[in-house]
């Protein structure tokens, strides 16, 4: 084994195993993962570059543009910063119609995953079903919002749309849908032999390791980690109703953390999702759905607003953190994004470690990588990117601190 | 001599055109098939026509640190290889073109071949995805060659022992239904080879589960990676005219029966129900074997490939075979 040379395979920046960019070298050894490094940063943007040249009304809509997937989650957390710095009341009813889409969200994005873990694992029948399962939800998103993707529904002081009674037959309908395919798709999923013979044991990530490297949402949970914005700080409605983590015990007797369990705890996220769902619609209160209807009004409250402030909200893919820092002027002071990946990230580098080329796809694909979310930051100089080290970042952050002192 | 030089010419150039336009077929048939089974609504049945046209309008690109002549000799000996396999094999109620000069060992000779040419042109072609590719490819030639060689050899000897002379020529085969010589047994370790070989044929064709030396997610195409244009029409020709030389096979050593043999028909008339026939088989074979194990899998990582094919097929094709034995040895009059 030891005799067998080592060469190098570049994976990314464009590879039919990633959706988004990123490079990967990883040193092989026969089929072995010897050793395995990456980078980021092929898919910056400058969103928050734009963000800190316009005003948090306009913001709002650039969220929905950072991920594709996650559009209600990144506009929720930038909202909720924002309303916490200008002092705003949101009213109840924009809270449920918030966490409904977030709900529908999670479905449609874990059953997108689901689809693309089956064809990373060249079970492409499966990545046909999946999907199309996933446009029921799809469908009620745009039924309820006027879009598929970037919804447009969640603005500074509540939501741009109310769901009226004569919606919510549309919304059941969906529900029991998935309520119908539960069982066949665990079926599909969790007891097909190809599938436990490819991701058991397959890329695992130790409640220690998971703990220690910081990893949120269903890369956690499947490690064992009990953490979940929803019930750990309720936001939006979710403190009315009754959300619980879900850990891969649901289902399998014990907790791995391999590729199986992420399964599991993200199908059994959907079931929970429609559970969710149907509590929210059930104690639905009644109108208003937005603090203020003039826009006049909320821009001038929010150029007045003067602090800071975090918003968190659980994304499908985990915690989706928005720092903001208002000065009294239009635009924001500043504005930080982090979404889950760049917090689940650096565990590629350890569940890769001795595993087998076959299974970079699916164990890659394990973490639900969104890279367009997580590069905030890229250096090219001189036609070459760089690798920042810790005390170039922290020379540059210093420097930064005392332009704004200055 | 002459005549005979210009009939096998002929018969030569013609199945050549007639696997290729048959192994496309196929393909189209396959893909719509998996299509329906995904419910989806699949490419038209010509696609696969419609893009070795596109593909032969293109451009062959050549890697710079790819060994330039093996890189191009590599398609057309795989395309050539593929074709020969049909110069011996029956189709229908016609004789193989060149079925007095080679028997089956011949034939399961030659489908290595285009297996090796592509490992030859994935290793030439500098590219460490087509390296990991073909150090695949060899793995997996060398786990499934044993059943198959298995499953060739037991039928023949079972022949052999049933007192038909010649048993491993083709037209032997082709003229003789092994199932007509055995008993309980026999047809038991037949439905068992039969599987065996069922499970060969996507290994050999290297259609899901067993497409782990071309991977799309992983390797993305692996050995076949930097292949483009022409170069790569012929690898998918010679892929093509594979999967007519993996089904006749199959249709040759399980399948054999004419429909000539049960109602009387002769002349011309016979020869085409016997076609129709023919290839209703190769359907029968294509559908069960390539396009109802791809849709219902997932791919085999190579060590559980190998696992699969020296554990698992190999030992239905051992328990075939045993029971073959078995069942001459239990069979009046026949000397084991």
């Amino acid at each position: 084994m030891s005799n067998k040379p080592v060469y190098t395979i570049p994976i990314g920046p464009i590879h039919p195993a990633l959706k988004e960019p990123i490079l990967f070298t990883f040193d092989i050894q026969g089929e072995v993962i010897n050793a395995v490094d990456f980078a980021p940063g092929k898919v910056h943007r400058g969103v928050e570059w734009m963000g800190m040249r316009r005003n948090p009304v306009q913001i709002v809509h650039l969220c929905d543009r950072i991920c594709g997937i996650c559009g209600v989650s990144h506009t929720l957390a930038f909202a909720r910063a924002v309303e916490q710095i200008a002092e705003i009341e949101v009213p109840e009813r924009a809270h449920y119609v918030r966490s409904i889409i977030a709900e529908f969200e999670r479905i449609q994005s874990h059953l997108l995953w689901a689809g693309v873990a089956a064809h990373e694992l060249g079970f492409d029948t499966l990545f046909h079903l999946a999907w199309r399962v996933r446009e029921e939800a799809m469908d009620v998103i745009e039924y309820l919002t006027g879009n598929r993707i970037n919804y447009g529904i969640v603005q500074v002081g509540g939501v741009r749309r109310d769901f009226t009674e004569d919606q919510f037959p549309r919304i059941r309908k969906a529900l029991e849908t998935y309520e119908g395919l539960v069982n066949k798709l665990v079926t599909l999923f969790l007891e097909d032999t190809t599938i436990k013979l490819r991701c058991m044991n397959t890329g695992v990530l130790t409640e220690k390791d998971a703990l220690e490297l910081c990893t949120v949402g269903p890369t956690a949970r499947a490690s064992g980690l009990k953490m979940d914005v929803r019930a750990d700080a309720p936001y939006a409605a979710y403190g009315d109703i009754d959300v619980k983590a879900i850990l891969p015990d649901v289902y399998a007797d014990c907790i791995k953390g391999d590729v199986y369990d992420r399964i599991v705890v993200r199908l059994f996220e959907v079931v929970d999702s429609v559970r969710i769902i149907r509590d929210l619609m059930d104690q639905m209160p009644a109108w208003p759905v937005l603090w203020e209807t003039r826009y006049a009004k909320i821009l001038s409250t929010c150029k007045k607003a003067e602090g800071e402030a975090i918003g968190r909200v659980e994304a499908p893919r985990g915690e989706c953190f928005h720092y903001v820092r208002m000065n009294g002027s239009e635009a924001p002071q500043q504005w930080k994004v982090k979404a889950s990946t760049y917090s689940n990230q650096m565990s590629w580098l350890k569940i890769l470690q001795g595993e087998q080329i076959a299974d970079i796809p699916i164990i890659v694909a394990s973490i639900d990588p969104c890279m367009s979310c997580t590069d905030r930051v890229t250096v090219i100089r001189d036609g070459s990117p760089d690798v920042m080290t810790k005390d170039t970042l922290h020379r540059l952050s210093v420097e930064k601190t005392r332009r704004l002192q200055a | 001599m002459i005549p005979m030089i210009t009939a096998a010419v002929l018969g030569c150039i013609g199945i050549a055109v007639y696997g290729m336009f048959f192994g496309l077929v196929l393909q189209g048939v396959d893909r719509k098939w998996a299509a329906r089974m995904q419910a989806r609504y699949g490419p038209p049945l010509h696609q696969p026509f419609i893009d070795i046209a596109k593909l032969l309008c293109k451009d062959n690109i050549i890697p710079k640190n790819a060994v330039k002549s093996v890189f191009n000799a590599a398609p057309v000996i795989a395309l050539a290889a593929s074709i020969t396999i049909l110069l011996y094999l029956p189709i229908g109620s016609i004789m193989p073109v060149l079925g007095g000069w080679g028997d089956i060992i011949l034939v399961i000779y030659l489908l290595t071949v285009p297996g090796l040419a592509m490992v030859a042109g994935g290793l030439a072609s500098g590219s460490p995805y087509a390296t990991v590719g073909s150090q695949r490819e060899m793995v997996t030639m060398i786990a499934y060659e044993l059943p198959l060689a298995i499953a060739v050899v037991a039928i023949a000897w079972r022949l052999n022992a049933a007192g038909v002379a010649d048993p491993f020529s083709l037209v032997t085969l082709a003229q003789t239904p092994v199932w007509g010589v055995v008993g309980i047994p026999g047809i038991i370790g037949l439905l068992l080879l039969m599987l065996a070989i069922a499970w060969v044929t996507p290994a050999e064709l290297s259609r899901v589960p067993c497409d782990t030396p071309e991977a799309e997610t992983e390797l993305c195409g692996g050995l076949l990676v930097e292949y483009s244009g022409k170069n790569l029409a012929l690898f998918s020709l010679s892929g093509a005219v594979k999967m007519v030389a993996m089904a006749t096979l199959t249709v040759v050593l399980f399948l054999p029966w004419n429909l000539t043999w049960f109602i009387p028909l002769t002349g011309a008339v016979g020869i085409v129900a016997d076609l129709a026939f023919f290839v209703l088989k190769v359907l029968l074979v294509v559908f069960f074997s390539v396009s109802l194990i791809r849709v219902g899998m997932a791919r085999f990582r190579i060590n559980h490939l190998v696992t699969f094919y020296w554990g698992y097929i190999t030992l239905i094709g051992f328990t075939g075979m045993i029971l073959l034995v078995l069942d001459a040895v239990l069979g009046m009059g026949v000397v084991a």
